[in-house]
This record gives C-alpha cells, sequence and structure tokens, in this order.
C-alpha cells in the first residue's frame, strides 16, 4: 500500500473524502478534447475543402500550404515540398504544418495540466488519490522532451504571422474578371481574423514568452523596458487558460467556417 | 526509575520567537552548542503575527531621524518609566539589526532609491518603521529560521552533521528552569507529542517565551502566551519588574465572536482609517475628537500612543456610543481607495474578508482593545540581558522587562527583539565559556518528573478548562482596561483561591498529544503571572501608560521614581518598590527641561540627571 | 444564531484510527477551528489539534475539510449548506500522530536541504541597494506562512511515499525561485540544482499547490513554471547556453 494508504497515514478507506463533483471537470476536458483531436484528424487528412479562391479563404490548419498537392492558388510562399505518397494516397499538406501546433499545445504549461489530470488521472483532482503505482513527473523520456516547448513556441510565432496575412487577405473580394480588390468584409475575413487574434493572445500569454520577454532576467530595474513588456504579457499570462481555450475553439470554428464554405454548403456573405 | 531523554548543551534557549532566534544565532556563531526549545512547530511562534513594522532610526525616509529622536519617543511612550539604558541601546543598535537581517535574505519594502522603506506609526516622530507590506513578523522569523538553516548547513560541511551543534526541539514544553548550588544547571520538559519527558544540562538558559496575553479573555495572543516563561522565572528565583504595565491593543476585532481580539494593524490607522461611530457623522472632525490632544495637535491623531486611543474607544464603549456588539467602526475606505488598501494592507483585507466576511475597502471594521503586550517582565542588566539574581539566567524579548516602562511604542517590539536576543545571545556565551558546569541531581529530576505525573494520577479533580475560563473572567473584568482598588483586592483573592483549586487539577486521557494536559501546565503560568500583575496594580496608586486606576486618576511623578518587582517565595508572590535608575546627563539633556516637568519630581529637575 | 453542526472528526493515532461523529454548537460566524475547539472544551478533552494565531498567518492549522487541505481557522462554517457534515481529518501525506495532528518534519528536512541565501561578500549591512521592482517577485513567495497545505496537496508525494527522498515539493520551489530571483544572491547553481537535487522534474504542473495555498501565491505560474523555464536555460536550450557562454551572463537572450 502507498500513497495515502501508506501504513504511517491516517487510517481512512476512501481514495478522498471530496464531496463535490470533482470528476467534472476532468470528464469535461476528455469529451472536448477527444472531439477536438477526432475533428483535426479527419481535417488533415480529407485533404479538401480548405481553400476558397473566391472568397480569400484559407483554412488555419492547411496555412501555409507548402506542397505541390496544395490546389491552385492556396499557397502563399510556394511550395518546396513535393507531393508525397504513403500507401498510395497523397499525404495531406495539412500535415507537414500541422505539426507545429500541435507540438505547441502539447507542450503548453496549460495543456500539460489538462491532459495529464484529465487523461492520465495524474492527479484527476486535487486531494484524490490517482490511480499509478509508480511515478517520475517530467524527468524521463518521452516527457522530458516537454522542455522543447520553446522552439514549439517560435515555431509558433512564425505560424501565427502566415495566419495573419490570411486574415488580412481575406479582406479581398474578386469582381467579376477576377481582379482582387482591397477593402471589402466578410463573415469569413471577421473568421479568420478572430482566430488570428485569438493565436496571438494564447502564444503571446504563454509562459515561455513570459519567461523570454522579461521573466528569466534576475534585476528587472536595469531593463525597464522588458520589465514593462514582462508586466503586460504577466496580464495576459493570468488568462492564458482561457486564452488556450478560445483559441483552440476559434481555430476548429475558422477550419469548419472555410470548410462550409469551399465545400459549397454555404456561401461567404460579404458585408461590403 | 525510568530513563529519560538526556541532552547536553552549552546554551538552552526557550522559546523560537524573534528574541529566541536572534540569540541562538549569535551564540552559534559564538561557537558554542545551542538548543532551541519551543512549544509550536519551528517558525510560528507569535513573532509571525506581527504587522506593522519594526522601529529603527535608520533615516531612509526622513534623514532627520536618529537614534537620539527615537530614545526620546520610547521614553515618552513609556511615560519615562523606561530603564533609560534598554531604551538607549535599543535607540543605538537597531538600525544595524535591521540591516544584517538584509544580509540574511530579508526583502523590506523599498524606498525609491533602493533602500529599507520606512513608514509611520503611532508615538513615533519620524517614519521609522521597517516593514514588508503587512507581515513584517512573518519576515523577522522567516529570515532568523533560514538563518538558523544557514548554521546548520556550514555545521553540516564542517561536521558532517548539521544538528551537531544548533538545534530545535520543536513542540516541547519546559516545565522547570533547574538550578543546582545557586546556579543555572538546565532545563526539564516533555514533549507535547509524546508526553515524554526531556532533561536538558546547560550552564545558561535564555527565557524568550513572549508574553501572557491568554491570561486574559480577549487578546491578540496565540496559546502560546500562557506567561510560562515569567513565571519559569519567578520559580527559578528571579524578579518580574512592573508587571501591571499591559498594553491593550485599542483596535482589536470584537465581531464576528470567533475572532474577537484579533489584531487590526495600527498602520490601518497610519494609512489613514478614519475612527467613526454609531452616534457621530461619518466625518473626520467628529471622529478625531476622542483623542485630540492639544499637546500633540501637529500630528495625524491616528497616530497617536495606542493607550490613548484604547481609553478613548473605551470611554467610548462605556458612555454607551459604541456599535452593538461593544466596540466601535475603523474605516479606511474613506480616505482610500479599493486598490490602495489592497495594496498596503493585503492581509488585514484578507483577514476580514476570509474571517469576518467584512470588505474593508467598503464597509468599515467593528474594533475595540484587546489585551495585546505585556510591558512587565523579566528584570534584567540592560547590557547582558541576565537575569538579575540567577547567575546563567537571561532573558530577552517580551518576557524581559524595563525596555518600554508603562507603554510599548508599536514597532519597538519587534527591535527590541533583535536588539536584546542578540545581548541575550552574547551575554548567555561569555557566561557559558567561563562557566563551571554542575550536573543536575537525580532528585532535582526526580521532583520534576512527578510534578508532570501528578495531574495524571489524580482523578476526579477540577477541569483545566474551566478553570482558566474563570481566570480569564476575573482578570478581564477586575485587572483589565480600567481598575480600581477595591477590585484589584477582589481579584487576588480570587485568583489565589482558583490557584489552590488548580493544585487538583486532573487530565483525562492519555500522555499522547493531549491538549487538557498541556493546560495544565500553563495554567499554573498564568495564574502567577495575574498575581503578580494583579499585586502590582493595586500598589500603583497613579495611571500611567498601560495601568489605568480609576480610582488614581492622571500621572504622579513620584510614582515615576518606582519599579515594582516581584518574587516569589515558594506558595506566593510578594511585590516591593524599587527604586528607577536615575537618567544619567548626556540622556537627560536631550529633552527640553519644560517635557521634563511633565514626568519628573521637582528635585529630579533640579539634579538635571545624574553624572 | 446557534445551530447544531454535525460533525465527523478522524480520531486515532499512528496504528489506528478512524471518523467520529459528534454533535456540537456553532455561532453565527465562527469557523471550523472554533467548533472543534467547543468539541475540545466540551466532549473531547483530549483531542489533538495544532493551532496558534488563529488568524491565518501562522500556518498551524492545517487539516482536511471535506477532503480538501485547508486552514481550519480560515474555513467559515457558513459556508457549508445547514444539512451538510463536515469531515474533519488530518493531512494525508504525512505520518499522523493523532486526531488531526501529522508529523510534518519532512517540510523541515526539506528547508535544510535548500542552500541558504548568500549575500555578496563585498557589501556590509545597511549597503544593499534593491528597487522595489526587483525584490516583488520573491516578496510574493515569502508569503509563505509554511501551512504545508501545498506539500500535503501534491500528488508527487501524496500518492508516492518513495518520491518523498527525492522531491522537495511546491513550499521549496518557491523558496529555490525566491533565491533565484533575489537580486543579490551569488549562488549561481540553483537552476541546476533545482532539477538535480530537489526534483523539480517531477512536477507536472498540475496545479493543486496553487489551489490550496492560502496565501494565493501563485506557486505553479510564478515559481515553478519560470523555475522550468530557466532549468530548460541552462540544461536543455543549446542555444540559450550558447548564449550565456558568449555573453558571460545569465539572462541575456
Ligand atoms: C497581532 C500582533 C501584532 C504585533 N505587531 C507588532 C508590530 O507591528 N511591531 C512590533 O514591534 N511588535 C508587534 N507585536 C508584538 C511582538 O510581535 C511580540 O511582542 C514579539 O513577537 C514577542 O516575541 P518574542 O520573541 O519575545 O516571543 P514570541 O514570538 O511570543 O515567542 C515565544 C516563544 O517561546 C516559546 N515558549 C513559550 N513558552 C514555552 C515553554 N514553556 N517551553 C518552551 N517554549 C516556550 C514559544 O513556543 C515561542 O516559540 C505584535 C503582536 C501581536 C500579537
Ligand atoms: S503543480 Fe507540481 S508541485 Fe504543485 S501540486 Fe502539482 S505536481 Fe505538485
Ligand atoms: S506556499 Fe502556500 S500552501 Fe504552500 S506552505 Fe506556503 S502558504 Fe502554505
Ligand atoms: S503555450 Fe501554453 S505555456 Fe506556452
Ligand atoms: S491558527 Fe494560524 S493559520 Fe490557523
Amino acid at each position: 500500500m502507498s500513497g495515502v494508504f501508506s501504513a504511517n497515514r491516517a487510517k481512512i478507506s476512501e481514495r478522498t473524502l471530496r464531496t463535490d463533483r470533482w470528476w467534472l471537470q476532468p470528464a469535461f476536458i476528455v469529451l472536448v478534447l477527444s472531439s477536438f483531436i477526432v475533428y483535426a484528424t479527419f481535417r488533415a487528412f480529407e485533404n479538401d475543402n480548405y481553400f476558397s479562391g473566391a472568397n480569400s479563404l484559407i483554412s488555419p490548419f492547411y496555412s501555409p500550404c507548402l506542397s505541390k498537392a496544395c490546389v491552385e492558388g492556396a499557397s502563399m510562399v510556394g511550395t518546396p515540398i513535393g507531393i508525397l505518397h504513403i500507401f498510395g494516397a497523397t499525404v495531406s499538406p495539412s500535415l507537414f504544418i500541422l505539426l507545429f501546433p500541435l507540438g505547441f499545445r502539447l507542450t503548453c504549461y496549460y495543456y500539460r495540466k489538462g491532459y495529464y489530470r484529465s487523461f492520465w488521472m495524474s492527479p484527476p483532482a486535487c486531494a484524490v488519490a490517482e490511480p499509478h503505482k509508480t511515478y517520475t513527473g517530467e524527468t524521463r523520456a518521452p516527457l522530458i522532451l516537454q522542455n522543447s516547448h520553446r522552439y514549439f513556441f517560435f515555431a509558433g510565432l512564425v505560424l501565427n504571422v502566415f495566419l495573419t496575412i490570411d486574415a488580412v487577405l481575406a479582406f479581398r473580394r474578386p469582381d467579376s474578371s477576377g481582379q482582387m480588390h482591397w477593402g471589402h468584409v466578410s463573415v469569413g475575413s471577421l473568421v479568420l481574423l478572430a482566430n488570428a487574434t485569438f493565436l496571438w493572445l494564447y502564444s503571446l500569454s504563454c509562459h515561455t514568452c513570459r519567461h523570454t520577454i522579461g521573466g528569466r532576467l534576475r534585476n528587472f530595474s536595469k531593463h525597464p523596458v522588458r520589465y514593462r513588456a514582462w508586466t503586460y504579457v504577466s496580464i495576459l499570462n493570468h488568462k492564458h487558460q482561457n486564452f488556450a481555450w478560445i483559441s483552440l475553439f476559434g481555430v476548429a470554428f475558422a477550419d469548419f467556417y472555410v470548410r462550409l464554405v469551399s465545400s459549397g454548403s454555404i456561401s461567404n456573405f460579404f458585408f461590403f | 526509575m525510568t530513563s529519560i531523554e538526556r541532552h547536553e548543551y552549552d546554551v538552552i534557549v526557550i522559546g523560537a520567537g524573534g528574541a529566541g532566534l536572534r540569540a541562538a544565532v549569535e551564540a552559534r556563531e559564538a561557537n558554542l552548542r545551542v538548543a532551541i526549545i519551543c512549544k509550536s512547530l519551528f517558525g510560528k511562534a507569535h513573532t509571525v503575527m506581527a504587522e506593522g513594522g519594526a522601529a529603527a532610526s535608520m533615516g531612509n525616509v526622513n534623514e532627520k531621524d536618529n537614534w537620539q529622536v527615537h530614545f526620546r519617543d520610547t521614553m515618552r511612550g513609556g511615560k519615562f518609566l523606561n530603564h533609560y539604558r534598554m531604551a538607549e541601546l535599543h535607540a543605538k543598535e537597531s538600525p544595524d539589526r535591521i540591516w544584517e537581517l538584509e544580509t540574511w535574505g530579508a526583502l523590506f519594502d523599498r524606498t525609491k532609491e533602493g533602500k529599507i522603506s520606512q513608514r509611520n506609526f503611532g508615538g513615533h516622530e519620524y517614519p521609522r518603521l521597517a516593514h514588508v507590506g503587512d507581515r513584517t513578523g512573518l519576515e523577522l522569523i522567516r529570515t532568523m529560521q533560514q538563518k538558523i538553516v544557514a548554521l546548520q548547513q556550514e555545521d553540516g560541511k564542517k561536521f558532517g552533521s548539521m544538528e551537531a551543534n544548533i538545534k530545535v526541539f520543536a513542540e516541547l514544553t519546559v516545565t522547570e528552569i533547574l538550578k543546582e548550588q545557586g546556579q543555572i544547571a538546565g532545563v526539564y520538559g516533555y514533549w507535547r507529542e509524546s508526553g515524554a519527558e526531556v532533561l536538558f544540562e546547560a550552564p545558561t538558559v535564555i527565557i524568550a517565551t513572549g508574553g501572557v496575553g491568554k491570561t486574559f479573555k480577549i487578546t491578540s495572543n496565540s496559546w502560546e502566551g500562557t506567561g510560562d516563561g515569567h513565571a519559569l522565572a519567578l520559580k527559578a528565583g528571579a524578579n518580574l519588574v512592573d508587571m501591571e504595565f499591559l498594553q491593550f491593543h485599542p483596535t482589536g476585532m470584537v465581531w464576528p465572536p470567533s475572532v474577537r481580539g484579533i489584531l487590526v494593524t495600527e498602520s490601518v490607522r497610519g494609512e489613514g482609517g478614519v475612527l467613526t461611530n454609531d452616534k457621530y457623522a461619518d466625518n473626520e472632525a467628529e471622529a478625531d475628537r476622542w483623542y485630540l490632544d492639544q499637546d500633540n495637535n501637529r500630528r495625524p491623531p491616528e497616530l497617536l500612543p495606542r493607550d490613548e486611543v484604547a481609553r478613548a474607544i473605551n470611554s467610548e464603549v462605556k458612555a454607551g456610543r459604541g456599535t452593538e456588539h461593544g466596540g466601535v467602526f475603523l474605516d479606511v475606505s474613506k480616505r482610500l481607495s479599493a486598490e490602495v488598501i489592497k495594496k498596503r494592507l493585503p492581509s488585514m483585507w484578507h483577514q476580514f474578508f476570509e474571517l469576518a466576511g467584512v470588505d474593508i475597502t467598503k464597509e468599515a471594521m467593528e474594533v475595540g482593545p484587546t489585551c495585546h503586550y505585556v510591558m512587565g517582565g523579566v528584570e534584567v542588566e540592560p547590557d547582558t540581558a541576565a537575569a538579575v539574581g540567577v547567575p546563567g539566567l537571561f532573558a530577552a524579548g517580551e518576557v524581559a522587562g524595563g525596555m518600554h516602562g508603562s507603554n510599548r511604542l508599536g514597532g519597538n517590539s519587534l527591535s527590541d527583539l533583535l536588539v536584546f536576543g542578540r545581548r541575550a545571545g552574547i551575554g548567555a556565551s561569555e557566561y557559558a565559556k567561563k562557566a563551571n558546569r554542575i550536573p543536575v541531581r537525580e532528585s532535582s529530576i526526580k521532583a520534576a518528573s512527578e510534578r508532570i505525573e501528578a495531574p495524571f494520577s489524580r482523578v476526579g479533580g477540577e477541569n483545566s478548562y474551566s478553570l482558566h475560563a474563570e481566570l480569564q473572567e476575573i482578570t478581564h473584568n477586575l485587572v483589565g482596561i480600567v481598575r480600581t482598588g477595591a477590585e484589584l483586592k477582589e481579584a487576588i483573592e480570587r485568583i489565589a483561591e482558583i490557584r489552590k483549586r488548580s493544585a487538583n487539577v486532573s487530565v483525562s486521557g492519555g500522555r499522547h498529544f493531549n491538549p487538557g494536559f498541556h493546560l495544565a501546565f500553563d495554567l499554573d503560568n498564568m495564574l502567577l503571572v495575574a498575581e503578580s500583575t494583579a499585586k502590582s496594580a493595586i500598589l500603583r496608586e497613579e495611571s500611567r501608560g498601560g495601568h489605568t486606576r480609576d480610582d488614581f486618576p492622571g500621572m504622579n511623578s513620584k510614582w515615576r521614581q518606582i519599579n515594582h518587582i516581584s518574587s516569589f517565595d515558594g506558595s506566593k508572590v510578594n511585590v516591593r518598590a524599587q527604586a528607577l535608575p536615575a537618567i544619567p546627563k548626556e540622556l537627560y539633556d536631550l529633552f527640553d527641561v519644560h517635557e521634563l516637568e511633565k514626568y519628573l519630581t521637582a528635585d529630579e529637575i533640579a539634579k538635571g540627571g545624574s553624572k | 444564531m446557534a445551530r447544531n453542526l454535525n460533525m465527523r472528526i478522524w480520531r486515532g493515532n499512528a496504528t489506528d484510527g478512524g471518523l467520529e461523529n459528534v454533535v456540537v454548537e456553532a455561532n453565527e460566524g465562527e469557523v471550523v477551528l472554533d467548533v472543534i475547539h467547543r468539541v475540545q472544551a466540551t466532549q473531547m478533552g483530549d483531542l489533538a489539534v495544532r493551532w496558534n494565531c488563529k488568524a491565518g498567518k501562522c500556518g498551524s492549522c492545517s487539516m482536511e475539510i471535506n477532503g480538501r487541505p485547508r486552514l481550519a481557522c480560515m474555513t467559515q462554517i457558513s459556508s457549508f449548506a445547514e444539512e451538510e457534515t463536515i469531515t474533519v481529518t488530518p493531512l494525508r501525506a504525512f505520518p499522523v500522530i493523532k486526531d488531526l495532528v501529522t508529523d510534518v518534519s519532512f517540510n523541515y528536512r526539506k528547508a535544510m536541504e535548500v542552500p541558504a541565501y548568500a549575500h555578496p561578500t563585498n557589501l556590509a549591512p545597511g549597503e544593499a541597494r534593491m528597487e522595489q521592482v526587483d525584490v516583488e517577485r520573491s516578496q510574493e513567495f515569502r508569503k509563505c506562512i509554511e501551512c504545508f497545505l501545498c506539500q500535503d496537496t501534491c500528488h508527487v508525494i501524496r500518492d508516492h511515499e518513495e518520491n518523498k527522498k527525492s522531491f522537495a515539493g511546491p513550499r521549496f520551489f518557491i523558496r529555490i525561485a525566491e533565491l533565484d530571483m533575489h537580486p543579490l544572491d551569488t549562488l549561481r547553481n540553483r537552476k541546476q540544482t533545482a532539477q538535480t537535487e530537489h526534483g523539480l522534474g517531477m512536477c507536472n504542473i498540475t496545479k493543486c499547490c496553487s489551489e490550496v495555498c492560502p496565501e494565493h501565491i501563485r506557486i505553479t505560474d510564478n515559481a515553478i513554471i519560470p523555475m522550468k523555464e530557466r532549468v530548460v536555460d541552462v540544461k536543455y536550450d543549446p542555444l540559450a547556453w550558447l548564449g550565456s557562454k558568449i555573453f558571460k551572463r545569465e539572462g541575456i537572450v
């Protein structure tokens, strides 16, 4: 017997005496994250319905589109990656970039808390005994790789730049001759803009960001500008959990919207 | 006889508050082997509760401040009953003691220039209190706790064992100071956890056991404040000086009942809190009327010495102008914005919100007088903190008397702990290095052990909880903030009665962590303290500082020349008058003669201080 | 208004024990510690409980109330529903001594393992100058009242006795962070030893420590994660490591 049932601890047979519904939160997180994973996997492999040239919309799951397999007009910075086939199927261009946000979120300090608690039940909730016999935390492979978070953070910043450009480009509308004109606003452009904003908030509120911008300093007073920046990032950081969820929903929704538009299920409404 | 746990040390420090820890550091740095004994866990001593700050004339905020000004303020606060030498040493040495803490890792709040910030406090002419938000006591304790760990780590490197030369014995109560051939030989006590008895042999003992608040019904002190050190010293043959002087803090929480007595830091008033009450308009002028003092009009009224504030509140309440729970309202929300309150008084906000459901940024707090500090204590030699009359015994901190006279200024206690804690450490070390050790006789051990066993061997005797409650009722009503001769007489008789009954206390349950058993011992100490206080109070026929006689209002310069010395003859406390040492010329000259006329007799003024 | 409160109090010692039912009077505005004291004074004279300040300042009265690690003196009775039974037990991460009192010596041992503050040898007392913005981070951690609730709730040791050897716990992670962020501390290997000696890597940032801290110290966000990032700087990130070698000082990037 170990943990709270160790011989020298107070003899109590329950693994927790909490009277609230402590299992609700982990259960909820399992549900939401699983749904997202299922949807994202489906979309990543779908390799279709991610771009609508007429509406200047591209799904955040597919941008920047780097593969020669990308549909006409979808790639912004060229297609350095050739077409790959695995078991005869074309590898979706989404996979080349989705790796980065995936790694970013997987190593994110907040998501770590979320999935360690809900999926791994380590611990399922505070003061609720966990089911595992042994525990080594993040000291060994693979979890020691969590320390790579900062690299994903920087990759995430690059992606944010692309998605921001995507959002800006969406404020165009082609005329009947196919000529693009600026200054138009559609639902889709707002969706991409919101998505990019949420992603920036998510990245800027990141703990690594907070550390890099000023947290690692010993003397703030010698670096007034970085200190100022650190205080702002700290304010955002306080809400990192919220931004993590909002941006997750944001990305999924943006993708879903683009899918609906590009598959022709709905048409993108232009305000002007 | 069963074998008991035994230890041998050079210096034993009873108490792990500010004074005890500071003394221990000094003794260890003098290369002696030191034991620190305390009743609760390490780092929990009463000192953690101090909020406002530690007074030291560093002059960081107002450079006109210096030790002379601090000395003057201290003497004025104590109404010149202070031992001048203690007040002098304290004023001179506090800045160094504060700075020293910084080298051990303390992080005080800062001024713009990066120095230690200092704040205003009642009775101090300049901003003088070094502070950390409103948790200065915690900072002090933690810093010294960590300094002790630092010393232990050094020992670990040098000797291979961290606890070889300085060790903390936490949750151990000392029940007796042992003497052989008229000098200190050790202490005896029991582990609170197991009830097992322990003998410590050492040529020197430093008492640093803090205060006596638990003798009273409403107090800011924790359960530890049972006057153990006062009683231990009395029984060991030392004297207590001026035990009639107790400080009732004017602003303790009075509602809800569960938080009765808990202190609202004086800095609430320092930061601009306004006292208001039901009947009067909520404006400051009205509120200030309570303690308008012609001599002190230059200072904001909230910053007057606390005894005056306490008495003013008491008379307001007695005159029927208090709140329904017998207090008055203290309001910070009037002058300060919510953010400022939360920033400057964070733990106060926290405390009221969580304990009483009161949001002090929006509403007033309900406050009233609470027993807070004892000025009286063990009579010591100022320079060495050696207890008068008992070779090898030392005392520092709240348990020592003389430093604060008839009333302590806020913030002077924390600095007192540091200054005299260190001095006690030095004094004890010097004594210990020369002392010849006398082993404790088996008969002494047997007697001490029998005393511990006694309450278990009785059945159906008195219950210590109810005796304690009775005692508190008596002290609160008869020896409290305002006293009369008749009431004190009654108190003395009734305390003696309880003392008789307490000899018959029995406890249920075993020795294993048994609070009923623990209280039985504390009770005995509180009874001695109460007796000493009542007997000193009945003699002093004047009102001064923390001693207010309804039948003798006003100060009388004749009484200023007198200390009341309590001693114990084995069955009762005896109190006698003793002349206060005269102030030497160079200190005397620090004052304006007109001011001195308020305190000294014409004869003393004519002499102009002793040479 | 007084009312009768149903309580279950754990009574026992290291070898045996269990929950006992009591009914006790509770008054308006009272906290759990008050009613425990009433039980002690009227029904169980030898009920063991630690407390000191009764004001949330000393961190003595730590226990578990309805399964949650809390300070008994800061838990108001009114925060529970009228008909609710309040269950109090000792801390479940530490060996029990008696009733509500546990052996918290683990924490004092760990405190001794964290190297003390090292003041610059060339700075005499009184010469130190530190700006408020530079001390504020460490001051947050020095608010700690050592209630050890964070240690109690931390699953690393609560659920795995064997980890006690190698894991200092959140209380001491904030201590290490406090010193590593102290503007004057001269010991420079705290980041490395946080990982190698004190088990920082065992923490999986699940934040239970932050949830229970009565001082609302943001243990995980402000101490543990920043320390983890600092550890990455010196141990896992080749670029940051290189930067520090080239510029010969910490925190350059
Ligand atoms: C709420 C509050 C706020 C305060 N604010 C301030 C302030 O702002 N500024 C200021 O200067 N002062 C303040 N004071 C006063 C000051 O805190 C105390 O006077 C001071 O802390 C006393 O310290 P000490 O070292 O003498 O004893 P304590 O800190 O009381 O420690 C006593 C020690 O002795 C031990 N002990 C007692 N009896 C025994 C025994 N029989 N056996 C073994 N060990 C024993 C205890 O366990 C404890 O460790 C405040 C006091 C209170 C209550
Ligand atoms: S965040 Fe880390 S230290 Fe805090 S409780 Fe969780 S595992 Fe323990
Ligand atoms: S960090 Fe908070 S929870 Fe942990 S010991 Fe300190 S005050 Fe208690
Ligand atoms: S993105 Fe969550 S911590 Fe970096
Ligand atoms: S008794 Fe001090 S924190 Fe509860």
